[in-house]
């Protein structure tokens, strides 16, 4: 874990800034950490503008600003805030859950790869909307709620699956690796069943796209950004100590079985709201709190700008898959796959050679 | 580790040969799995959309007279019998030589990337480069087969490699390679079609040529897998006693990767990525035929057609008159058996 091996010769490290209540209520605030979120909010929010203003009718940055406030050129208003602004701000929020539960899962497995893409959550919830596609026939918001009861009934399993006097972190990614096998098999035996339409319905359920998403699905979104994101916030200080071991978090004060419980149910809430607003999109996940650890330079689990950093990352997937293809036909998802596939070979290259793997 | 552990467990008096009864009651196992084999292959004749009873299927195997039950049997159910029992044997010694070489039990060409690596090759062939002959795009499966097979040892053989980590990488590896072939399908909905049916593994719907094509290389693995048995027992006792003595390292990790290559590269080329069977057949025989894996390796090779066959039938007969492909059952089992493993050890032994 890059955290336990910081060593103290690194003075280099900032001070953080700790506020105090006279309530006794404390919050440490890292300042190169608050400057790495502002920076990724800013990225986030200037390529979101770049991807409003592009595709068949294009406008310059300064016009989409000026739609979005109200006083744009005639018929822009319809083509920006109906038509893209909804795909972008999709994005934006399901890549802030999928960051924010990434830094979660891998602070819980201690591991960079214990994502809960990787660990089969995703595929829970890419299960639970391929079961109402097909075979429910159902609408947007049936689709959905499959995605979070997926998701959701999968981490159930996976955790009381792991229990053996409590949950060690290398069981329940290795029993998730398992259940999303088993999974990934229904999820194919649907998806082979269906007819060629639907299995093409079916086939941006498995990828993770941007492409078509409407109003309601960034309502699914925005829920589990402001329900859940406050949560993991509150729960995120408990993850540095869960991360020294059992035993000295209980001596520190923190209950590590409740906490976890806790976190892991608030983390799967995160991710299974994002898949159902946008599919599992592979390895934001993933990449998004290794990112973030890196420009941050803080040890422990840098929720906040793993967060910011998913989001970053979707909107510019989108961005790029949008220039690549044109006609925007190809899912966000295949970039972040093939990217993301780049980024693994690299990690698994680090921790080969620095001897952790 | 449990071949480590195993290997070493015997008090130092023990004699170093087995006693003959054992050795005897190793070849009756070994017999005996070749006669369940049989029955296996033959209800796998029998059975299907259309059950045929067994003196026709006898009728059509060695005195067609070109009824309908004989074209049957000879033209689809033989050669997908054939096609189950090389491929089954293929990833069942492929898993044992991999479990061999990275001392690591959790180890199989599905779950660690091999199979994805070829089925990725595969794909890229027939959609970016146009290739539409078996012969051309056997060659990129045994290609993509053998990339994922190097960066497998090039993982598992470093000592902190401990099964979690390796079955971790091997998962996000597999995520990688899948979202690939997925993407591939999506940019093209002409080739959705065809291909989905290919990223799953299966038996059906091809020929025995392809087959013939493949079996040089399958065999080609298999003698090789053989060859490697020994000098792989002494890398169960870690590097630097295995080196003591005098096992040549480097010889024997690239033998048995390029048999790896080719088994689990030819397997999938014909059938499609079929994962697990590498998984489950060692551990199954393991127990019952020890660590030695002069006796495992051909365990493996007889039990895991009998497990892939099994499979198949039972995907035939689950949900009449339609069928479920054999990727599809093995990979529900598998699963399951991955979490039982996972389940019944120590942390610290895996």
């Amino acid at each position: 874990m890059t955290a336990v091996r910081t060593s103290p010769a690194r003075r280099t490290a900032p001070r953080p800034t700790v506020l105090r209540t006279r309530g006794g209520l404390s919050l440490r605030l890292g300042r190169r950490a608050l400057l790495v979120c502002a920076a990724l909010a800013l990225t986030g929010i200037l390529v979101a503008v770049l991807s409003l203003g592009m595709g068949s009718y294009r406008l310059s940055p300064a016009e989409v600003v000026a739609t979005l406030f109200g006083d744009g050129p005639p018929g822009a208003d319809f083509v920006v805030v109906d038509l893209r602004l909804p795909r972008v701000l999709d994005g934006l929020l399901a890549g802030f859950a999928m960051g924010m539960s990434g830094a979660v899962f891998q602070s819980l497995a201690r591991n960079p790869l214990g994502s809960p893409d990787v660990i089969g959550f995703g595929s829970g919830a890419s299960a639970g909307a391929l079961v109402s596609v097909i075979l429910l026939e159902a609408g947007t918001a049936q689709i959905a709620l499959g995605a979070v009861a997926g998701g959701l009934a999968t981490a159930a399993a996976v955790y009381l699956l792991a229990w053996r006097r409590g949950v060690h972190g290398y069981r329940l990614v290795l029993v998730g690796i398992g259940g999303s096998a088993v999974l990934g098999s229904l999820t194919s035996y649907l998806y082979v069943r269906a007819d060629i339409g639907k299995a093409a319905e079916a086939a941006t359920w498995m990828i993770g796209s941007l492409n078509g998403r409407g109003w309601p699905d960034v309502s699914v979104a925005a829920l589990g950004v402001v329900a859940l994101a406050p949560a993991v916030l509150a729960l995120a200080r408990r993850l540095s100590l869960l991360e020294m071991g059992d035993d000295t978090a209980a001596a520190l004060g923190v209950a590590p079985e409740r906490s976890r419980l806790a976190l892991l149910a608030t983390g799967t809430g995160l991710t299974a709201l994002a898949v159902a607003a946008a599919g599992p999109i592979p390895f934001v996940a993933l990449a998004a709190p290794q990112l973030a650890r890196r420009l941050t330079r803080s040890p422990g689990p840098n929720v906040l700008p793993a967060a910011w950093m998913g989001a970053v990352l979707v909107t510019l997937a989108d961005w790029s898959a949008q220039r690549v293809s044109g006609t925007g036909i190809l899912p966000v998802g295949v970039i972040t796959g093939v990217g993301g596939g780049v980024y693994l070979a690299w990690l698994l290259f680090l921790e080969r050679r620095s001897g952790k793997l | 580790m449990t071949t480590t552990a195993t290997a070493v467990a015997p008090a130092p008096e023990a004699k170093p040969a087995p006693p003959a009864g054992r050795r005897v009651m190793r070849a009756g196992g070994l017999l005996l799995g070749l006669a369940l084999l049989a029955v296996v292959v033959l209800v796998s004749i029998a059975v299907g959309a259309k059950a045929i009873p067994l003196d026709q299927v006898w009728h059509g195997l060695f005195g067609s007279t070109g009824t309908a039950d004989d074209r049957i049997v000879r033209e689809l159910r033989l050669p997908r019998t054939a096609l189950g029992v090389a491929a089954g044997a293929a990833l069942g010694l492929a898993g044992a030589v991999m479990q061999s070489l990275t001392r690591n039990p959790l180890a199989d060409p599905g779950l660690l990337g091999v199979n994805a690596g070829a089925s990725a090759a595969v794909v890229t062939a027939i959609s970016v480069l146009g290739i539409t002959s078996f012969t051309g795009y056997l060659w990129f499966a045994l290609a993509g087969a053998g990339v994922a097979a190097v960066l497998v040892n090039a993982l598992g053989g470093s000592r902190a490699a401990t099964p979690v980590r390796l079955a971790l990488a091997g998962t996000a590896v597999n995520a990688a390679l899948f979202g690939y072939v997925n993407g591939l399908q999506l940019t093209d909905l002409g080739a959705l079609e065809t291909m989905r049916h290919w990223s799953i593994g299966t038996l059906t719907g091809r020929r025995g040529d392809l087959l013939l094509t493949a079996l040089p290389f399958l065999l080609a693995g298999a003698v090789l897998a053989m060859a490697v048995a020994r000098p792989l027992n002494a890398v169960a006792l870690g590097e630097d006693t295995a080196r003591s003595l005098g096992a040549r390292l480097g010889r024997t990790r690239v033998l048995s990767i390029v048999a790896i290559t080719l088994l689990s590269g030819a397997a999938t080329a014909v059938c499609g990525p079929i994962g697990f069977i590498g998984l489950m057949i060692p551990h199954a025989v393991r127990a019952f035929c020890g660590p030695d894996n002069r006796w495992l390796f051909p365990y493996c090779a007889v039990f895991a057609p009998v497990l892939l066959l099994g499979s198949d039938i039972i995907g035939r007969v689950l949900v009449p008159p339609s069928e479920i492909e054999v990727g599809v059952v093995t990979a529900f089992f598998g699963g399951l058996l991955f979490i039982h493993l996972v389940r019944r050890r120590k942390v610290a032994q895996l």
